[in-house]
């Protein structure tokens, strides 16, 4: 393997759109993964799908579409979550299943556009534009501004949301933002993992990290770098052996988080 | 005197029970109210009602004068202790991280050491919450309710599957609190001993209000003190 690799600009932007979406969905996720929601990102990616087929079919740069049907129909499935309370899991499937029905729907129309279809279902890191790498880069800045921001309500009410209430955190509100922050992070990073592989992000460095026992913020940090290093080896890796990133990085994941499962069953993982 | 809490003709109404029924009562800044009642009294519907939890209720319920239904801003006067401390068991976040979750102010960082090292367990400050015993846990969710300096503070029976000496230190917490800050106290308990060692109040309440008053009244009557340290024995039986 040469150092020849690191001086190619397609690789400098794939790992600097690679690192910020990595310590986004980690962050994104772990208050997912805390709140029991972490096929969350999932469900929205799943629909993300339909918004991305009805892009294709009427020639708007897909991605835009995705926001637009993701958002609204995370948001509205929490709507109607809380209004005739459903189950989290519940509402989740039903998100899921509906937004691949309307992708699907919408192909058969069309006649069918298989090969776009395909990057979007397993992320094309190493084909991002300059431009994507700025959209990248500018909505990682905005949302991780606003969840430091907002810190302490965020974390109070994943906690215990009556408490939270009870000490005025506006807890609706605040559920809202983060199902609008999970959509935008998921089809943000859909060009990195891309819609099938993107919970893999949200959950899989997260449960690793919260296997160490610490604090909120050390998790955090720990997720974060887990994360960042999955990503970085993962896209390096499957470029010098020409396969597919996306793959690469959820394995490389998956081992850190077998290796964590190892050394906890060692008992090398004490308690403080 | 001044009052914090004026509570006239509470009733709740849930789709199968009435858990409150024109309940009335005052408290006056400073006092010690202890609540009895046995379980499905109506403790919890009272707290969930006066915190903003529950809306669907008739009736008026006013903080210093004001009806929480015209402004939530007597929140931040009070402290609260859930019956149950709900959480995710292996929610990663320590002893002080709880603590910060409550702190209002978030330049007010010493407030949390000093907290802590007020009720004993400054030194479980980096501890991972999930691992406390439940007299520890019991500590953690007072320090978070009393982080902000609050003038009232609400606990809801906070002493089932707690140890003998864990309690004792818990009373003499309250008792201080109440004595020495002028914190005025409304707690839930099935423990007559202890209300009739800390609280200045009592309030009876099974659906309706039966008593409310002195609680050197309320224990020099012996009828009722029978009744309710029954009512009380069976709870503990339910609990075991
Ligand atoms: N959210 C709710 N929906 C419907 N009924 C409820 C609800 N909460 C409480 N109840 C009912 O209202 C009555 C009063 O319950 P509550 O929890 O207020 O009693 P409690 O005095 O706190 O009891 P415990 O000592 O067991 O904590 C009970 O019959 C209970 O079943
Ligand atoms: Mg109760």
């Amino acid at each position: 393997m040469s150092l020849e690799i690191l001086t190619y600009s397609f690789m400098h932007r794939a790992l600097i759109s690679g690192i910020a979406i990595a310590i986004l969905c980690s962050v994104v996720g772990l208050f997912l993964v805390l709140r029991r929601y972490s096929l969350f990102g999932d469900a929205i990616a799943h629909s993300s799908f339909g918004g991305i087929a009805l892009g294709l079919l009427a020639g708007i740069y897909p991605l835009w579409t995705a926001y637009g049907v993701s958002i609204v129909s995370a948001l509205i499935i929490t709507r109607i979550k809380d209004k005739f309370n459903i189950s989290g899991d519940a509402s989740i499937a039903v998100l899921l299943s509906s937004g691949i029905a309307v992708g699907l729907v919408v192909i058969g129309f069309s006649g069918g556009f298989t090969i776009d279809i395909f990057s979007f279902l397993f992320g094309s890191i190493l084909l991002v534009s300059v431009d994507d790498t700025v959209l990248i880069l500018l909505l990682t800045g905005i949302i991780l501004i606003v969840i430091l921001l907002l810190y302490r309500q965020i974390l109070y009410s994943t906690f215990n949301e009556e408490q939270a209430k009870v000490s005025g955190v506006p807890v609706e509100k605040i559920n809202y933002l983060i199902v609008f922050m999970a959509g935008i992070t998921v089809v943000t990073s859909i060009q990195l993992v891309g819609v099938l592989l993107i919970s893999a992000l949200f959950v899989i460095p997260n449960v690793t990290a919260i296997m160490y026992g610490k604090g909120f913020k050390q998790t955090a940090i720990i997720s974060m770098s887990f994360s960042v290093f999955s990503v970085v080896v993962g896209i390096l890796i499957s470029y010098v052996f020409d396969i597919t990133p996306a793959g690469t990085i959820v394995l490389l994941s998956i081992g850190l988080l077998a290796g964590t499962m190892g050394i906890k069953s060692a008992g090398l993982l004490s308690k403080n | 005197m001044l009052r914090a809490v004026e509570i006239s003709n509470l009733t709740v109404q849930y789709p199968d029970v009435k858990a409150l029924d024109d309940v009335s009562f005052v408290v006056n800044q400073g006092d010690f109210l202890g609540i009895i009642g046995p379980n499905g009294a109506g403790k919890s519907t009272l707290f969930d009602s006066m915190l903003g939890l529950n809306t669907k209720y008739k009736g008026e319920i006013k903080f210093f004068g004001e009806d929480i239904r015209k402004s939530k801003n007597y929140l931040k006067e009070i402290g609260f202790v859930p019956q149950k401390p709900i959480f995710e068991k292996n929610f990663p976040a320590t002893v002080s991280d709880v603590v910060r979750m409550g702190l209002r102010n978030e330049s007010d960082e010493n407030k949390i050491d000093e907290i802590l090292q007020q009720l004993w367990i400054h030194e479980l400050r980096n501890r991972q919450i999930g691992e406390l015993s439940g007299g520890q846990l019991q500590r953690v969710f007072i320090a978070k309710a009393l982080v902000n300096n609050p003038k009232i503070l609400i606990l809801d029976e906070p002493v089932t599957g707690i140890d003998q000496q864990s309690i004792e230190l818990f009373y003499s917490i309250l008792r201080e609190l109440n004595s020495k800050q002028k914190i005025t106290i409304i707690w839930s308990s099935h423990d007559l001993d202890a209300i009739n060692q800390l609280a200045n109040h009592v309030a009876c309440l099974n659906r309706t209000l039966f008593f409310h008053g002195k609680s050197e009244k309320f224990f020099s009557d012996d009828e009722l003190v029978k009744q309710y340290s029954e009512a009380s024995m069976q709870e503990h039986m339910h609990h075991h």
